[in-house]
């Protein structure tokens, strides 16, 4: 197996038994109902997790993304139920907004040289201040095309429900798979990763690559403000306060190296379907308290992050000094 | 001289960096089919020309010609598609992505409009069988060799664009058989046609392969000859303006037995790196480690240096027994240590020279007593003048000297400190041959000053130029220690070779 599946491989095997497991002591979480509530749950940080798995491997980080979830939300609540344009009118607005915003972080990254860690941490304060003067209060989402949306669903054998925001998710995954495995920008988001300075010379158009990079992240947290308002029929300043560092957890977890070059959209999958694993089994369980979650995913990065090191510690090739081989 | 005669061609390149005139009106001309060896000291301008004719730099004057028509070179991107590639030192491709990305990166095969990596991989096997490789094309490059990396980077290269091939010293990380290999593989490309330029600091590589040279110095052109007609003494003159000349035999005073004894390493080894060895060191002596790439050379300098601390044995400096644990106790004890890895282990490429000199001093006073400014600026001073180490000025990143002055503001790093005991692994490894002289000249002074030394290289005629014993490592151990008149590359040679079960020849 190639060394760069292997955390991928524990990740699918560690969720597998985590959820056999949980089978074992609560049977009914095998059912379609809590597999269809796992996705309609999770949608909104699966699609922000497949933006940041594309700025991970490039070897950047992107921490403006649940800024821009929640300004995404008020921005919508405020064009639909305040100035009375159609969702899908202010969808297309905030994917242009969010899509300018992420283009102004990549070129400051890649023009003045600066870390994205910086950048995007700035651009959280601007996107998450922006959300709070535009209100401070939760605006609700009236519309009747949202109920329609709300009905969209497949029923799917044993009662459970796959709803649109679940679908979204699962297309966006695959045409995240798509985009990093199988085009020449998925090439280039590798290569960056791998070693910017032979991208460029090997001919990557790195400025523009890299400014693609934020604008896909940035326009997938929209995308996913905008499936947060569909699951919570409102837009709020605060809303998705900290859903950066869950999707760069899952991104780790789903076996994308944190310094870049190596990793898996669909990895990223698994990663959020072991972190919405976790917080399913608290709820079955009902006495944990909701912070365990933050306990077990702590763990689990911790030992991916472990793994990772030890298995590219140990199969590293002597690359710089053939004499210490 | 006829304009298409050429491949590419440098009329009058002129380049000036602020006041300094970098290259000064440099013609070259660079012929289809043959290997043109490029040669200067560090500073001459060979890697100023090679940029200009990649497209890195713009010349202040002059033209670049390819097939006899004048041409702007915007970025090296530009330049491959005038067909001219480039091969660096450093393999500059992604370890982290397959052998067969690499090569057609940018230019995958594609079916509608996604990439087919089947096909791409299936190119990429016709493509490096060709240059003799059989690997899986899909396997990460990281995964493969240097020297594999870097016929994977000629074979892109080449690819690419196909008429001009410039290696920038491609074999400097290599060893002796990965090069013989890499030189058959040129020797194919120029059988085909190519235009190649090969830029080197090793002579006997020039020799082997290459069909004209042109050297320069001092940003001026000084020769383009056919190498037929020249001999090894003749480049050097060429190069230097002047003969140096090492002599083949030592002419030290035999070891003798009145010297005071610095330190004695007995049974002394580390499990897994180095088989337990004995060694007596004298003050005033330097001891040449001779041995293949592999055989445990720099395993040896880190044991003793503490780097990687031995498990087994015994130290005694000047008759105590002492341990060394970590680097700090082999400071504390007054050793330095230059490593191999100039790069990585060596030099803090984005601190100055100055603080590059002045760092291991100030480890050693501790953090309590911090130099000032004038202190680190008059120690840095006075080594950069006595080591002759050529900076603009001593507040420049160390990253942008050239490799003979970085070793030499290593080498006064520890000089600095007043050690006892200098290790210096491959100390003239990758730099020009007047800094070379240089570094050779210093260790002759340190050692008629009184210091111990133990100097690892690669290069027998200078080892033996200054040694005066030679230990000789093969497979992690100590397998001889040669005295007086047993000092000549020829024996060093046979005990290297000689293997207990091999007659020697």
């Amino acid at each position: 197996m190639k060394r760069s599946l292997r955390p991928l491989a524990a990740t699918a095997v560690i969720f597998f038994i985590a959820y056999a497991l949980s089978v074992l002591q609560f049977p009914n979480m095998l059912s379609t109902r809590v597999l269809g509530n796992f996705l309609t749950d999770n949608a909104f940080l699966g699609i922000t997790a497949v933006g940041m798995t594309f700025v991970i491997i490039s070897g950047g980080i992107d921490l403006s993304v649940g800024a821009v979830i929640g300004f995404t939300g008020v921005l919508i609540a405020v064009l639909v139920s305040w100035l009375g344009f159609h969702p899908l009118a202010a969808f297309a607005i905030a994917l242009g907004v969010a899509g300018l915003f992420g283009a102004a972080m990549g070129v400051t990254i890649h023009y003045l040289q600066v870390p994205s860690f910086i950048v995007t941490l700035a651009g959280m304060f601007l996107a998450r201040g922006g959300a709070s003067i535009i209100t401070q209060d939760s605006v609700p989402i009236r519309h009747e095309f949202y109920d329609t949306l709300g009905d969209l669903m497949i029923r799917l054998p044993g009662g459970g429900r796959m709803s649109f925001i679940g679908m979204l998710m699962i297309v966006v995954f695959l045409g995240g798979a798509l985009l990093a495995h199988r085009t020449k920008f998925g090439s280039y988001v590798y290569a960056l990763g791998g070693n910017p300075v032979s991208a460029s010379l090997m001919g990557v158009p790195v400025a523009q690559t890299t400014v693609q990079i934020y604008m896909l992240s940035s326009m997938l947290a929209a995308l996913a403000g905008i499936v947060f308002s569909l699951y919570t029929s409102a837009g709020y300043p605060l809303a998705a306060v900290g859903v950066e560092l869950d999707a760069i957890s899952a991104v780790v977890i789903g076996g994308t190296l944190l310094t870049g070059g190596y990793g898996f959209v669909l990895g990223t999958f698994v990663g959020v379907m072991l972190l919405g694993l976790v917080q399913t089994y608290i709820i079955f369980d009902g006495t944990l308290s909701s912070w365990w979650t933050k306990i077990v995913i702590g763990v689990l990065l911790f030992m991916f992050i472990v793994l990772q090191r030890v298995i590219f510690a140990a199969s590293a090739p002597a690359e710089k000094s053939p004499e210490k081989a | 001289m006829t304009e298409s005669q050429y491949v590419l061609e440098a009329r009058g390149i002129i380049k000036i960096f602020g006041g300094h005139i970098a290259l000064d009106a440099i013609d070259f001309g660079l012929r289809a089919g043959e290997v043109h060896a490029l040669l200067g000291e560090n500073g001459a301008g060979k890697s100023t020309l090679i940029k200009i004719l990649t497209g890195a730099y713009q010349p202040d004057g002059g033209a670049v010609l390819v097939d006899g028509e004048p041409v702007t070179l915007d970025n090296p991107l530009h330049a491959q598609t005038h067909g001219i590639g480039t091969v660096y030192q450093e393999v500059n491709l992604l370890p982290n992505r397959s052998v067969a990305e690499n090569l057609y990166l940018g230019h995958q095969p594609t079916r509608f409009g996604l990439v087919d990596h089947r096909q791409m991989e299936a190119d990429a096997r016709v493509l490096l069988t060709r240059y003799g490789l059989t690997l899986d094309p899909g396997s990460e490059l990281g995964s493969h060799s240097v020297a594999v990396q870097q016929i994977v980077a000629i074979a892109r290269a080449v690819a690419l664009s196909g008429k001009v091939l410039i290696l920038d010293e491609p074999t400097a990380s290599l060893d002796r058989n990965e090069v013989e290999r890499l030189f058959e593989v040129i020797g194919e490309l120029k059988r085909s046609g190519l235009a190649i330029i090969f830029i080197t600091h090793f002579l006997d590589q020039v020799f082997a392969i290459a069909d004209r040279v042109t050297v320069l110095r001092n940003g001026q052109l000084v020769e383009t000859q056919m190498l037929d007609a020249l001999s090894r003494t003749d480049v050097v003159r060429l190069m230097l303006g002047k003969d140096i000349a090492f002599n083949g035999s030592t002419d030290l005073e035999p070891e003798s037995a009145h010297r005071e004894v610095l330190l004695e390493f007995s049974g002394y080894g580390r499990k897994g790196t180095v088989s337990p060895f004995d060694l007596t060191i004298h003050k005033g002596e330097v001891i040449g480690v001779a041995g293949l790439l592999g055989s445990g050379r720099t395993e040896l300098a880190r044991i003793m240096f503490g780097a990687d601390p031995a498990d087994q044995g015994t130290l005694r400096i000047e008759g105590a027994s002492e341990a060394i644990r970590h680097t700090t106790d082999a400071i504390g004890h007054r050793f330095g240590f230059c490593p191999e890895d100039r790069k990585a282990e060596g030099i803090f490429g984005d601190l100055s020279v100055r603080e590059n000199i002045v760092i291991a001093l100030q480890g050693k006073l501790g953090w309590f007593r911090a130099l000032n400014r004038d202190e680190q600026l008059e120690i840095a001073g006075k080594f950069s003048e006595s080591m002759d180490i050529r900076a603009a000025s001593l507040d420049m990143p160390i990253k942008l000297l050239s490799g003979g002055n970085q070793q030499k503001a290593i080498l006064s790093r520890w000089l600095a400190t007043d050690p006892a005991f200098l290790i210096l692994d491959e100390p003239t490894r990758g730099i020009d041959v007047g800094a070379h002289a240089e570094i050779v000249r210093t260790i002759n002074r340190l050692r008629d000053d009184g210091m111990a030394m133990l100097v690892i290289s690669s290069e027998l005629d200078e080892v033996v130029a200054y040694s005066s014993r030679i230990v000789v490592m093969r497979d992690r151990e100590m397998v001889a220690e040669l005295h007086g008149k047993n000092i000549n590359p020829g024996i060093i040679v046979q005990a290297i070779a000689n293997h207990p079960d091999e007659a020697v020849s």
